[in-house]
C-alpha cells in the first residue's frame, strides 16, 4: 500500500471529548461562512485526503506552488488549496486570531488559527494553474471571481455534514485499513463523474489484471445541468458491479470535491488523492480533468515525468474505441482492422438513448446499466 | 510572485562530468535539472525507507473495521 503523501496521515478531526467544548465557545467566536466547494476542501484536508496539508495554504506553500508545482518543503502539490476572502470580509480578523469557519448550512464545521492573511496575482494564480488566462475557461472564471485576500492556516473540524451518501463516503484511514484487510498490497484507483458504460469496464479491468484490487471513486458534487446525477452514477455502478465484478477485488467509495478542470495539475492532485487513500496505481486516460480545448489529449499523462517522486504509479490508456471485427474493446496499439470497423465509446449517443428510454447496445453498455438508468426517478441535474 | 527558488552547490568536476555523460539521451537538456530530478529520486526512496508505521493504535484499527463491517464492505 501507498504510503501517505508527505510521510504521515493527516488527521485534523476533533476528539469527541474537546468536540463539545469548541462548540460551545464557537459561539463567542469570529465567524466565516464557507461555500459548499471550500468546506469540502476543509472536510478533505481534516480526513487526510489532502495529507500533507494541516490547514488552508499560507503564502510560501502557494507560490512554490504556482512557481514549482511543489509545497515549500519539495513535496509534490499542483493545485493551490486556499481560503479566499473579500478585503472587506478580510477586515473582521488577524493574524493570530482563532476564528470558526462555518459550514454553508452556517454551523460551526472547523476552527481556524489564522497564521496569514495575504494578497495574490490571480492572473499568475490562473496561468499556473490553468495554464491559460482565457475568462472561458471554467477555473479561470471562478479565480477571478475568488476575493482578493487568502487567508492561510491549520484548522481542526469540530462537526460532520450530513452526507446523503454516507454509505459510500469513506475516508482514508477506513480506506487504508479495507484494502489491508482484503490483503490487496497493490490497488488502482479510478476516477469518474459518469455512467459507466463497457470503455470504462475495460479500462478498469485492464488495469486490474495487474493488482491485487480496484478502488472506484466518483466525484460527487457540483455538476452542470444535463449531468446525470451522483444518485445514478453511484446506483449504476453498484449495479456493474454486483453483476460483473468479483467482490473481493473491487471496492466503490465517493471522493466530494468540485471539479477545477485544471487538466494536467489536476491530475497530480487526483494521483495524490488517490495515493493518500492507499492506492499504489491511478488510472488516467485521455484528457484527464480537461475543458474544451485547452490540454493536449495527452497532456495529463505527459507531467507525470516531472514528478518522479510522487509515489504513485500512473497508469495510461490512450483512446480506444469498439471493433467490430475484434469483438470487444481496443485501440489503434492492438487493434490491426481500420476505422470502418470501429465505433466509438459514444458517451452522448448513449445518453441520447437513454434519454428515449432505449437500451444501447449491449457491447456499448451492460444491459442492466442502461435498466438502472431508464428506471431512475431523476436521471438528470436540472 | 517571490524571485525563483534555487542556490548553487559546488559538486567535483569528474563527478559532473560523469553525471553529464549519463544525461545522455534521457532528454534532459541541462545538468541542473537532471541533477535535481535524481536527487529528489535518491531522496524520496531514503525518505520511504525511513518512514515509521503509521501510528494507528490497534484499537482504532478495530473501530474502523466495525464502521467497515456495519457498512457492508467486511464480512
Amino acid at each position: 500500500m501507498s504510503k501517505p503523501h508527505g510521510g504521515t496521515l493527516i488527521n485534523r478531526v476533533v476528539s469527541d471529548t474537546r468536540r463539545q467544548e469548541i462548540i460551545e465557545n464557537a459561539k463567542e467566536m469570529p465567524s466565516f461562512k464557507l461555500s459548499s466547494a471550500l468546506r469540502k476542501d476543509a472536510q478533505n484536508i481534516a480526513s487526510g485526503l489532502y495529507s500533507p496539508l494541516e490547514g488552508f495554504l499560507c503564502m510560501d506553500d502557494m507560490e512554490n506552488i504556482l512557481e514549482h508545482s511543489r509545497l515549500s518543503n519539495d513535496v509534490p502539490w499542483t493545485i493551490p488549496i486556499v481560503l479566499d476572502m473579500s478585503e472587506e470580509e478580510a477586515k473582521d480578523f488577524s493574524e493570530g486570531d482563532e476564528i470558526i469557519l462555518e459550514s454553508e448550512d452556517g454551523k460551526p464545521f472547523c476552527l481556524m488559527d489564522i497564521e496569514e492573511i495575504y494578497t495574490y496575482d490571480k492572473e499568475e494564480f490562473a496561468e499556473s494553474v490553468y495554464r491559460t488566462k482565457d475568462l472561458e475557461h471554467p477555473g479561470v472564471q471562478k479565480t477571478m471571481q475568488m476575493g482578493s485576500r487568502l487567508v492561510g492556516g491549520k484548522i481542526i473540524q469540530i462537526d460532520d455534514v450530513r452526507n446523503p451518501f454516507e454509505k459510500y463516503a469513506l475516508k482514508p484511514i477506513e480506506t487504508r485499513v479495507l484494502f489491508k484487510e482484503k490483503g490487496w498490497r497493490t490497488v488502482v484507483g479510478f476516477q469518474t463523474r459518469n455512467v459507466p458504460h463497457n470503455g470504462h469496464e475495460y479500462i478498469q479491468k485492464t488495469a486490474l489484471t495487474f493488482v491485487d484490487g480496484i478502488f472506484i471513486n466518483p466525484i460527487i458534487g457540483k455538476k452542470k445541468s444535463g449531468d446525470f446525477t451522483d444518485e445514478v452514477i453511484l446506483e449504476t455502478y453498484d449495479v456493474l458491479m454486483k453483476n460483473y465484478y468479483l467482490k473481493n477485488r473491487a471496492v466503490m467509495s465517493i471522493l466530494e470535491a468540485e471539479m477545477r478542470y485544471a487538466g494536467p495539475k489536476e491530475a497530480i492532485f487526483h494521483a495524490i488523492i488517490r495515493k493518500n487513500y492507499g492506492c499504489t496505481h491511478f488510472i488516467v486516460g485521455r484528457d484527464h480533468a480537461g475543458v474544451g480545448d485547452y490540454y493536449g489529449p495527452y497532456a495529463a499523462q505527459d507531467i507525470f515525468d516531472e514528478f518522479p517522486d510522487i509515489g504513485i504509479t500512473p497508469i495510461f490508456f490512450k483512446s480506444f474505441t469498439y471493433c467490430k471485427k475484434c469483438g470487444g474493446a481496443v485501440d489503434g496499439f492492438i487493434c490491426p482492422h481500420g476505422d470502418v470497423h470501429r465505433e466509438n465509446f459514444s458517451g452522448t449517443k448513449m445518453r441520447a438513448l437513454l434519454v428515449e428510454g432505449k437500451i444501447p447496445p449491449p457491447h456499448m453498455m451492460r444491459p442492466e446499466v442502461a435498466k438502472t438508468v431508464i428506471e431512475a426517478e431523476r436521471k438528470f441535474i436540472d | 510572485m517571490t524571485e525563483k527558488k534555487y542556490t548553487t552547490v559546488s559538486i567535483p568536476v569528474p563527478l559532473a562530468k560523469k553525471v553529464k555523460k549519463r544525461m545522455e539521451g534521457t532528454g534532459f537538456t541541462s545538468l541542473s535539472s537532471y541533477v535535481t530530478y535524481v536527487l529528489r529520486q535518491v531522496i524520496s526512496s531514503i525518505e520511504e525507507e525511513e518512514r515509521q508505521k503509521e501510528s494507528f493504535s490497534k484499537e482504532d484499527e478495530e473501530k474502523v473495521k466495525e464502521r467497515l463491517r456495519a457498512l457492508g464492505y467486511l464480512d
